[in-house]
């Protein structure tokens, strides 16, 4: 093994990560461009297998293990630090394009870990540095809810820490191969799991933290996480049943909650929610269809969501609004975006001709082959339900509705460049399936394109967008947020925790003096006995202890006599 | 000065023209295909159409009914 395949494909992204402060404008636009594509170039020279093993105490290591499942992930990962570094390059402070390539290498490393240990020390590295994206805002409410992301993600951390830990002590190996969840250590490793996927109860730390970054951050922050979740996933709990009902339950509280809100990103932040919720419905049908159906919908979402993203950052970054209610019209001056978000919100909600709609499919048809009726009706129902709360609701409110007399021009040339790259792709993939069917974990037999696929997606798709514009009174955008499980833990809790000090402190004003009496009478006869001259401390003679001997041993004499 | 022409009043009439006859050739493609389902009901004529605007309409009633007792002033956490 020698030359460029000898190195471990994140660690590139961490030494740029390192070195771009210390640069120049220029240099650091050439290294944040250029070191993803190295990486790419990296990703596809690691032979198959493990190609770097440790030894540590008494386990073995494998730091970088490749096959056709990590490739996939670190290819569209890698394309995805790529277009998120031309976005965010006249935009994103220092901080932020460092935060971004550490978790760009996080990720990379993640899905290269062939043992649980690199996995865990990838894993904890994501969370600090996404949650360094997410304070490269740098205001006060990036500061909360960076705060409240990392405590949600260092238990996710602590959380699969435990499990790793009891895994090995169950099976005496580090490995990272599939498991299921049958034993203690294994729920609370697909516990970590799912708390990174956005997985309920706790969901709401992705539409509380995203939408507080930078235009740009936000656009690296979807990416990386959930999706390095569905790839442990993936490979770790393949064919799980829990996962079909957790999925399910994500895919709707996407839609409910992104129908119900009124911040242009938040609804995008909930649809994460609700495509990742797709992707682990897959995992959890666990048939090879479903499951390349769940990595090709990973691969198509982080394209398409990142897509959406720039065309909202776009309009947040030229216009600093970000609720629905103060946008509207943007179209006539910010064409460009306008098309691209339209590109975006056609693939998210899986039109034909679109990304989206050569890899969601797949799930829908596993649930069919394996006769799972309500699933398949479920998730047909929430394919519509894409189109409503994404693929139509996005554009509708940001471009289109109401004029909100905001005239702001496209956004500068590297913005526009990186939302053309992927617009670009977002079609391509749709019309040359291929290119992503070859790259799959298994081999693809399935076919997009027949008539009758065409032409029911069409009939769905379309009579959703009715159901829209009919329903359109209802959904007028008002300035609300909807209460979300996060309630318990920054409502309930701190009032809980305030109630008790004050009843605390109320007792205590009350009882004080009673309480420095009972203390004084405590020390007073401890003092008594034990002080310099209690009866328990003085100094005693050698004879009286003799004494006190016999007596008790005579005692004991006479008890042992009876 | 004229509104956008997207804006127009005819334009938008002219939209919605298009798009119902968009959403009957549709629902008329179906009658050409041999659609086979998988469980029964899906496989019935027009099945996607009535299904997808059926749902769309009972996860906006759903949100909405939530809505009612979830919904805060945006200005909710502020004070955290």
């Amino acid at each position: 093994m020698t030359g460029i395949s000898a190195i471990p494909p994140a660690l590139p992204l961490f030494l740029g990560a390192l070195l771009l402060p210390l640069l120049g404008q220029n240099m650091r636009a050439i290294l944040s461009l250029g070191l993803p594509l190295l990486v790419l170039v990296i990703i596809w020279q690691v032979p198959e297998g493990a190609s770097l093993r440790l030894t540590f105490l008494e386990y073995e290591l494998v730091p970088v293990a490749s096959d056709r499942l990590s490739r996939l992930f670190g290819t569209v990962f890698a394309i995805m630090a790529f277009a998120g570094s031309l976005f965010a390059l006249n935009q994103a402070r220092i901080v932020e394009l460092v935060a971004a390539l550490a978790n760009a290498g996080s990720a990379i490393g993640i899905v290269f870990a062939g043992d649980l240990l690199t996995l865990v020390v990838f894993w904890e590295l994501l969370a600090l540095s996404s949650t360094l994206v997410v304070w490269s805002a740098i205001t006060d409410r990036s500061r909360h809810a960076g705060m409240r992301y990392l405590v949600v993600h260092l238990l996710g951390g602590v959380m699969l820490m435990i499990g790793v830990i009891g895994h090995v002590s169950d099976t005496g190996s580090l490995l990272f191969t599939a498991m299921a969840p049958d034993s203690p250590a294994h729920w609370l490793i697909l516990g970590g799991f799912l708390i990174n996927a956005g997985a309920p109860p706790l969901s709401a730390w992705l539409p509380d933290a995203y939408p507080e970054a930078s235009p740009s951050g936000m656009v690296f922050l979807s990416a990386f996480t959930t999706k390095a979740a569905v790839y442990v996933l993936l490979r770790g709990f393949p064919g799980a049943d829990v996962l079909v009902f957790i999925g399910l339950y994500m895919v709707f509280y996407g839609i409910i909650y992104a129908l119900l809100e009124n911040d242009m990103r938040r609804i995008l932040a909930y649809s994460i929610v609700n495509q990742v919720g797709f992707m682990v419905c897959g995992i959890g049908i666990g048939t090879e269809m479903s499951m390349n159906g769940s990595a090709a919908h990973a691969f198509t979402h982080i394209i398409y969501k990142a897509l959406l993203l720039m065309s909202a950052g776009s309009v947040l970054y030229m216009t600093g609004k970000r609720k629905c209610t103060d946008l509207g019209g943007l179209f006539q001056s910010m064409p460009l975006t306008t098309v691209c978000g339209i590109v975006g919100a056609l693939s998210i909600s899986s039109f034909p001709l679109t990304s989206g709609f050569i890899s969601k499919s797949m799930i829908s048809q596993a649930a069919a082959d394996q006769h799972l009726a309500i699933i398949w009706f479920l998730l047909t129902a929430a394919s519509a339900g894409v189109f409503l709360h994404a693929g139509i609701k996005f554009p509708w409110f940001v471009f289109f509705q109401k004029d909100s007399g905001l005239r702001p021009p496209d956004p500068p040339l590297n913005m526009r460049l990186a939302m053309i790259l992927f617009a670009f792709l977002c079609i391509a993939l749709g019309i040359w399936p291929h290119l992503l069917y070859a790259i799959l974990p298994y081999p693809v037999e399935y076919v997009p394109y027949t008539r009758i696929h065409v032409v029911e997606m069409l009939q769905l798709l379309l009579f959703s967008g009715l159901a829209f514009f009919i329903m359109l009174p209802y959904l007028k955008r008002t300035l609300t947020i909807t209460l979300d499980w996060d309630w318990f833990y920054r409502r309930l809790g701190p009032r809980a925790i305030n109630r008790v000090t004050q009843v605390l402190s109320r007792w205590h004003a009350h009882r004080r003096i009673d309480f420095l009496r009972h203390v004084g009478t405590l020390f007073g006869t401890l003092f008594l006995y034990h002080g310099p001259r209690g009866i328990l401390a003085r100094t005693w003679a050698t004879g009286s202890m003799v004494l006190w001997v016999v007596i008790l041993l005579g005692i004991y004499l006479v008890a042992y006599y009876y | 000065m004229r509104p956008h022409w997207l804006l127009r009043h005819g334009t938008i009439r002219l939209l919605w023209i298009v798009f119902a006859c968009v959403l009957l050739l549709t629902v008329l493609a179906g009658l050409v295909m041999d659609v086979h389902g998988y469980f029964g009901i899906d496989g019935t004529f027009a099945f996607n159409a009535w299904y997808g605007f059926v749902t769309c309409v009972g996860m906006v009633v759903i949100a909405k009914l939530i809505g009612r007792f979830l919904h805060r002033k945006d200005s909710y956490y502020d004070r955290d």
